[in-house]
């Protein structure tokens, strides 16, 4: 039972003020620097000019890298979702005892620097590594193939990268099925196949939906990959909006680009959470 | 049981027992090549053996300073994320108040907003507001405050929310007032959560990069001292750092496991058989 | 409508009447026009009891009448809408619960989990700034036998040692009345069965007030000096457990203790101490002071262990009173008794318990019967009250 009164207000309000001055209001300047005329600079200042042309031009030049990265985010986020099953539903069923090992586990490599452990990436597929080596043998690669600066080698860090946060919601979801109704697919005779696919993986799909969500997202927005595993032709739109800002000083170009991406993934959040969840009620 | 028919049965947990090790591959190559001795700096291989990385840790100029920076500002964005945080989910899960969807919807942006677009957009606010040139410290830790706050918030409000209200009553029953009750009996219970909040704000922060390259000006912590060296010849101390982190987190997991393990051990006597009180025998 | 309660049997043989802890403040527990209103329903409407001190009592009532409502006002867990609770003389209607000398053993024990047991039970003590806690603790403990679990945590221990644990931790502060909400509702039959005796001797051996919360009807006639039914937030009635079960004044009481056969029938006179009924064509008798109704028609009550069932014709010893024409339709053999449903002429089925004395016949189903009872047992209920409120559905 919830107490009334101010003290639930006063509690909530400096969070939520450090939360509107650094969250909400970062959004209002963005929106407000993708309109700027971008023949200003940061030192002389910029003058607005409501140029909704910086929207079109951004569009126009960088749809490429636009594109790819949500192609390589997708990607990624399907490897994580295979991959990450797998591993969330050893976890649930099969680890007993273990449980909470292996979930540490799960999130143990995390414990380390991001850009250390994909450096670590960079020794792995190195051109003259055991990997490639392995793949020139069995000749999956041509003889002076690489990995390394392709977009093989940017998949593969995003999908390291990110599993973790698609292992632990769908452990989470996973892990509350209730073992009896599986039991009761088998007395109604399902093989395990149909079992899983008619019991398990609708019952799983809440977890499913947290877990795409909180990998595409941020895959989507990443660059570090990118830059460290990829070359010029992996550019995603991530390394494109750091350098607006940085390099080329661009900053209305890089506010356009950026509310781009953010609306894009805002209409393709809504469009997935509404199909997943009319899906999850069937 | 034939060698093919033991891989069916077990081939869930073979399958999840692989992708473990494929998590902790690079982690291998991270502590393998902390003490490897390059021949070359900028061609990232294993050349040789040595010590010297982890007895010379702060040979490169400037890392031990971004690591010391990165500590600074992990300690003070810890301190501040979980005070703000830990308020806000005690409202949320003790108190009534009007606007509660809009309140969840402005915690859970921030975790689901791509790095690139909370960057950039503080970087704007920032310029607009006329501290464009004196990006540095201070917007690095007002950056990282702002998103670890929500996390705070989902850790403590999960531990709050488990921990039922009927104790607070019952305490109140003893003649607990109210400060009593909350020091003596919400404290206690809700902490474990405040202080994995704690953890964990201070690993989002002490590991972020995206958020920080923009809005860091001149001042470098870890993670931007990496990639700053990754164009021009990696020292091999970086990797001892990231052994070091591997190594004290861990640390702190398993201990703290351990220690609810051996607690829960030393205590642990076989339940008493639930015997009625015997009804017989009088009182004197 | 203002009940007081009966006297009952507050004061126990050893004469140790009265609350231990309290200086002599023990005039009761009073609450008058006690109402609590929610958003969309009142729980409470504006009850009066009189709880006298030392007595065991104990509100009864199906789940959602406002038992517990009126419990968690007691205790100051929940603000009232309107009325006052009394206590000792003091008027605690608004004091926040630490500052009432009352306390609560909780349907869910809300036993400390971060403490062991023994300052679980030093909790109160300690709040409150007493001197030898360590020695009330070590008595209390033992009193309730646990003392060798004192070092434990609450979750080590069996339902039944935490249920012990929260009455100790509150009996330990000697307050003027121990509630106690529903407290053995999560153990099994045995259990519950000897916490009762237990709980009961314990009242008896302290002589504090016990308010004890509970939807069993046979629980609460089992320990409890003095019963109030509760029904949709009104107390329906209110005396000793023997009263409530031998003289119900509403259909809901009749049918909430035990079982009851309910018989319309239509008042044809009133002579002195007996009222002449007509039950479907035959004329029974009923008590003046056992007819709770003013109206024309009522409801017949008789309890079925008072139903005597004989073959046609055969005399039984109930004069006056015979009913004849009913068919068995159901034997029900349960070892101790004998349950029989009787179709009578007008449609409705009685039912009547017959103790396995072995002295009497077993019927069967399709046997011609006549039944009768003492005209004693019988009592008159308004007619414009529901025949089935109040009973138990299994």
């Amino acid at each position: 039972m919830r107490k009334h009164g101010k003290v639930g207000y006063l509690l909530l309000i400096p969070g939520m003020i450090w939360l509107i001055l650094f969250f909400v209001i970062p959004f209002y300047s963005l929106v407000a620097t993708s309109l700027y005329d971008p023949n200003g600079s940061v030192f002389a200042g910029y003058e607005m000019t409501w140029e909704f042309s910086n929207y079109v031009h951004a569009l126009e030049d960088y749809w490429q890298p636009l594109l790819r990265s949500f192609l390589y985010a997708g990607l990624a986020t399907l490897f994580c979702l295979v991959l990450g099953y797998v591993l969330a539903y050893a976890i649930a069923f099969k680890a007993g005892r273990w449980k909470n090992l292996m979930l540490v586990l799960v999130i143990a490599p995390f414990f380390t620097s991001f850009l250390v452990r994909t450096l670590s990436w960079k020794l792995i597929l190195a051109d003259d590594g055991l990997i490639v080596n392995t793949l020139q043998f069995l000749h999956i690669l041509s003889q002076d193939g690489r990995l390394l600066a392709t977009p093989v080698a940017v998949i593969a860090g995003l999908t390291y990268n990110f599993l973790p946060f698609m292992v632990l919601p769908l452990f989470a979801s996973i892990d509350k099925i209730d073992h009896r109704l599986i039991e009761a697919g088998g007395d109604l005779y399902a093989s395990p196949f149909v079992g899983f696919w008619k019991v398990t993986w609708p019952l799983s799909l809440p977890g499913v939906v947290s877990g795409t969500l909180l990998t595409f997202i941020p895959a989507a927005g990443d660059y570090i990959n990118a830059e460290l595993l990829g070359s010029p032709q992996q550019r995603m739109v991530g390394n494109v909006i750091q350098n607006l800002f940085t390099d080329a000083n661009n900053y209305p170009a890089a506010g356009a680009l950026s509310v781009i991406l953010m609306a894009i993934i805002v209409v393709m959040v809504l469009f997935y959470v509404r199909r997943a969840g009319t899906e999850e009620l069937l | 049981m034939s060698a093919l028919r033991w891989v069916r049965t077990n081939l869930v947990l073979i399958l999840g027992l692989l992708v473990l090790a494929y998590t902790f591959v690079p982690i291998a190559i991270v502590i393998l090549m902390s003490f490897n001795e390059p021949d070359s700096r900028l061609i990232y291989k294993f050349d040789g053996f040595t010590l010297d990385n982890w007895l010379n840790p702060c040979a490169d100029p400037g890392m031990c300073e971004a690591v010391a920076r990165s500590i600074e500002i992990g300690l003070l964005t810890t301190v501040v994320a979980t005070i703000l945080g830990t308020l806000m989910a005690f409202a949320l899960v003790r108190y009534e108040f009007s606007g509660r969807s809009s309140t969840n919807l402005l915690i859970f942006l921030p975790m689901a907003t791509p790095e690139i677009v909370m960057g950039s957009s503080l970087l704007a606010l920032f310029v607009a507001a006329g501290f464009g040139g004196s990006l540095g410290f201070g917007t690095i830790l007002i950056a990282h405050i702002m998103f670890c706050i929500s996390f705070v918030v989902v850790t403590v409000r999960a531990r709050l929310a488990g921990m039922s209200d009927t104790l607070e009553q019952a305490a109140a029953d003893l003649y607990a007032t109210p400060s009593q009750t909350f020091w003596r009996v919400t404290f206690p219970l809700v902490f474990p959560g405040i202080l994995g909040a704690a953890l964990l704000a201070f690993s989002l922060s002490f590991d972020d990069f995206i958020v920080t390259n923009l809005n860091a000006g001149t001042t470098t912590t870890f993670p931007l001292y990496v990639w700053g060296v990754a164009q021009r010849g990696v020292p091999m101390q970086v990797n001892v750092v990231g052994t070091l982190m591997f190594v004290i987190s861990i640390a702190i997991v398993l201990g703290g496991e351990a220690r609810n393990r051996a607690r829960t051990r030393a205590l642990r006597e076989p339940a008493a058989m639930d015997m009625p009180p015997p009804v017989t025998a009088p009182r004197s | 409508m203002s009940q007081v309660a009966d006297p009952g049997n507050a004061t126990d043989a050893d004469g140790a009447a009265g609350s231990a802890g309290s200086s002599g403040g023990g005039s009761g527990l009073e609450l008058r026009a006690l109402t609590k209103e929610f958003a969309n329903f009142t729980a409470v409407k504006s009850i009066d009891l009189d709880v006298p001190a030392g007595a065991f009592f104990a509100l009864l009532g199906p789940s959602g009448c406002g038992k517990t409502t009126t419990l968690r006002m007691v205790a100051g867990l929940e603000t009232p809408t309107s009325g006052t609770i009394t206590l000792a003389g003091q008027d605690i209607t608004f004091a926040k619960p630490y500052r009432r000398p009352v306390n609560t053993v909780f349907q869910s024990y809300a036993l400390f989990p971060h403490l062991d047991i023994f300052e679980n039970v030093a909790f109160g003590l300690r709040r409150r700034k007493k001197s030898d806690v360590d020695q009330q603790v070590n008595e209390m403990l033992e009193l309730v036998e646990l003392s060798s679990q004192a070092r434990k945590k609450p979750t080590q221990l069996s339902g039944g040692q935490q249920q012990r644990v929260a009455l100790a931790r509150a009996l330990v502060n000697h307050p003027e009345v121990l509630l106690l909400d529903e407290p053995l509702g999560a153990l099994d039959l045995k259990l519950r069965r000897s916490m009762q005796v237990e709980l009961k001797r314990i009242q008896t051996d302290v002589g504090l007030t016990f308010i004890h919360v509970t939807h069993d009807q046979e629980e609460a006639m089992t320990m409890a000096d003095t019963i109030a039914v509760m029904n949709a937030g009104v107390i329906e009635q209110m005396g000793a457990p023997e009263e409530l079960y031998e003289n119900p004044r509403t259909t809901f009481v009749a049918n909430f203790l035990g079982q009851t056969n309910l018989i319309e029938g239509k008042i044809t006179g009133r002579s002195g101490d007996q009222i002449a009924v007509d039950m479907h064509g035959i004329g029974v008798s009923v008590n003046a002071n056992r007819a709770h109704t003013d109206g024309g028609e009522g409801w017949v009550g008789i309890r079925p262990e008072k139903v005597l069932i004989g073959d046609e014709g055969e005399s039984l010893d109930a004069p006056g009173n015979t009913i004849p024409g009913g068919v068995v339709s159901d034997v029900s053999f349960t070892g101790v008794s004998t349950t029989y449903l009787v179709r009578m002429p007008w449609g409705q089925e009685l039912v009547v318990f017959e103790q396995n004395t072995g002295r009497r016949k077993l019927f069967r189903t399709g046997d011609k019967v006549e039944l009768s009872w003492r005209p004693e047992y019988a009592f008159l209920l308004d007619r414009s009250q529901d025949a089935s409120a109040g009973a138990q559905t299994n």
